[in-house]
């Protein structure tokens, strides 16, 4: 029988701003233990939450970057739960009318576009960092993330593989860091996946039993783990056997998922509205004050890339994955008006460069004018292109002008006719061999003349015209 | 009767209380009473009325992105039954 997989997403992105959610303590991550703590967030008895405006528009820019529908009205309520992650006992969360809802984002898949419904966005607050001692049996408890603002995103279970799957999670942290309000970092914990898989055969409409999958900090890993989880269900029901509704944990080193036998107590959170949090109400000037400030999302980058600047499909992707990268490459293409020389240039040496070093664009030294100043001294045949290779590498390793790269290190191509006819002249001589070879119909003897012309000029002559004058010389 | 002796343990187990035989049996009753009274409360016709979470009428109560000094870390710590490295000690919670 064939089945096919039914995947929901369970998104926790931690936001960019400066203080906690409900009280003023820092959110910077990589603080001594317990550096980032306050009465509030402590859970200490008697005190008074606050909201930070900031996180209630930052929820709005993702909110309306995913067409979701904001309700006016939305208050915090406590998820009631022990455990020492969480000092209060209970988390600040939202549940009943989530403040934003019935949203979608499009995927693109083998060329194919496809929507996937966002189920809802609300906000909570993160819980502490736990450390399991090894030997004792003891755990430690650092209190600097709880209270760091999150937003939930849940999708609908629209999904049916686990590429779709890590292609609309890739999609989703890409508008998220677009937005600037997660620095969507995975290994840190910024933006976190959970997923909800089942199988069912393929073409019926009942959803099967579901697994709960945690403890997946990549992309490739939510993809690994779902491909997995996917082949271990369908085992299971072609052995005639059943799915149970379960957690499972991603074990990363064996390859599997695991199952969190005996930790499965059912959950009983007892939502209620939370007393110390008034209700927000989001007026509709609120939200188009907010809708006023969101940039030109990835997905729009992208086709706007593709139209305006004629590059390919391919080119557009890796170029509007990053808001900087895009900007970088908008200002080259602005100044020197050559999109497609452009992208070379960046999807190539620069994006190479910048890998190797696992660097930034931010960080790049090398400034867009001045990739554009290099091209338009290809394009006016001061540089040769192989000689550009040099005179890039050497901007993006001292940031200095390409003028004065050139200058120093004398790489000006020569388009002397004469200079070059006289060495042209002597290479022939000293290879009389090879000129014979040619002369006698061997046409790809041409290559190696070309190479010596370039080793005796360094990769200084003007291509062109090195061919041009080479082909009239051979001939004798 | 509107809740029994075993929800009543449930309960006492959710929010972490071990009571005795006879402290269930009283708090059933107790509790019994106080829904018994929601059960009035539920019989008012509450159509077209907004179910209402706070008692105040106060919205969007709220305050600036601004970091304010934390604790410093020694009051932090002060009701921590042990300290390790800066860490709350507690008993190991996963196996
Ligand atoms: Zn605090």
């Amino acid at each position: 029988m064939e089945y096919e997989a039914v995947i929901g997403l369970e998104v926790h992105a931690q936001l960019l701003t400066d203080s906690k959610i409900f009280c003023g303590c820092s959110t910077r991550f990589g603080a001594a233990p317990n550096a980032n703590a306050c009465p509030i967030c402590l859970g200490m008895p008697g005190v008074l939450p606050v909201l930070n405006r900031k996180v209630v528009e930052f929820m709005m820019k993702m909110a309306l970057a995913t067409n979701c529908s904001i309700n006016g009205q939305n208050v915090f309520a406590r998820k009631n739960y022990f455990y020492p992650d969480l000092p209060k006992g209970y988390q600040i969360s939202q549940y009943a009318q989530p403040p934003a809802e019935h949203g979608h984002i499009d995927i693109e898949i083998n060329g194919d576009k496809k929507r996937i419904g966002i189920t809802r966005i609300h906000m909570e607050e993160d819980a502490g960092k736990l450390v399991h001692d090894e030997v004792n049996p003891s755990s430690y408890v650092d209190v600097n993330r709880c209270g760091v603002p999150l937003i939930e995103i849940v999708s609908e279970p629209d999904l049916r593989s686990a590429e779709e799957a890590a292609t609309y999670l890739r999609r989703l942290h890409e508008i998220l860091v677009y937005l600037e309000i997660c620095d969507g970092n995975m290994q840190e914990g910024s933006f976190r996946c959970d997923a909800n898989v089942s199988i069912r055969p393929k073409g019926t409409e009942p959803f099967g039993t579901r697994a709960e999958l945690k403890n997946m900090n990549s992309f490739r890993n939510v993809q690994r783990a779902l491909e997995y989880e996917i082949k271990r269900q369908q085992y299971i029901l072609e052995g005639g056997g059943q799915v149970i509704q379960e957690t499972r944990l991603w074990d990363d080193s064996q390859g599997v998922t695991l199952s969190m036998r005996g930790k499965e107590e059912a959950h009983d959170y007892r939502y209620f509205p939370d007393p110390d949090l008034v209700p927000i109400e989001i007026s509709d000037g609120w939200i188009e004050d907010v809708r006023k400030t969101l940039p030109e999302l990835p997905l729009e980058k992208r086709e706007r890339f593709i139209r305006d600047h004629g590059i390919p499909t391919y080119d557009a992707g890796v170029l509007t994955s990053n808001r900087a990268l895009a900007d970088y490459y908008e200002e080259a293409v602005r100044l020197c008006g050559k999109p497609k020389i452009v992208s070379n240039w960046v999807m190539g040496d620069l994006l190479r460069f910048l890998n190797e070093e696992k660097r930034d664009i931010r960080e790049c030294i090398l400034k867009p004018s001045d990739l554009a100043e290099m091209i338009n001294l290809i394009e006016n045949r001061t540089i040769s292109g192989k000689i550009a290779k040099e005179v890039f590498e050497d901007m993006y390793r001292t940031g200095k002008a390409p003028r004065r790269i050139i200058d120093e290190k004398g790489l000006v191509q020569i388009t002397d006719e004469e200079a070059l006819k006289k060495t042209i002249g002597e290479i022939i001589t000293a290879n009389p061999a090879q000129l014979e070879q040619y002369r006698a119909g061997k046409e790809k003897v041409f290559g190696f003349f070309v190479g010596q012309v370039m080793k005796v000029t360094k990769g200084k002559a003007n291509p062109a015209l090195v061919n041009e004058l080479l082909k009239k010389m051979l001939a004798g | 009767m509107k809740i029994t002796k075993e929800e009543v343990g449930y309960v006492a187990h959710l929010a972490r209380l071990e009571f005795s035989d006879e402290e269930k049996e009283k708090f059933t009753s107790q509790l019994n009473d106080i829904l018994l009274y929601m059960e009035k409360l539920n019989r008012v016709d509450t159509t077209g009325v907004e179910p209402l979470t706070h008692a105040t009428f106060l919205s969007n109560a709220f305050r600036n992105d601004e970091v304010k000094p934390s604790l410093p870390h020694d009051l932090s710590m002060a009701n921590a039954p042990e300290e390790r490295a800066g860490s709350f000690r507690v008993p190991k919670v996963i196996e």
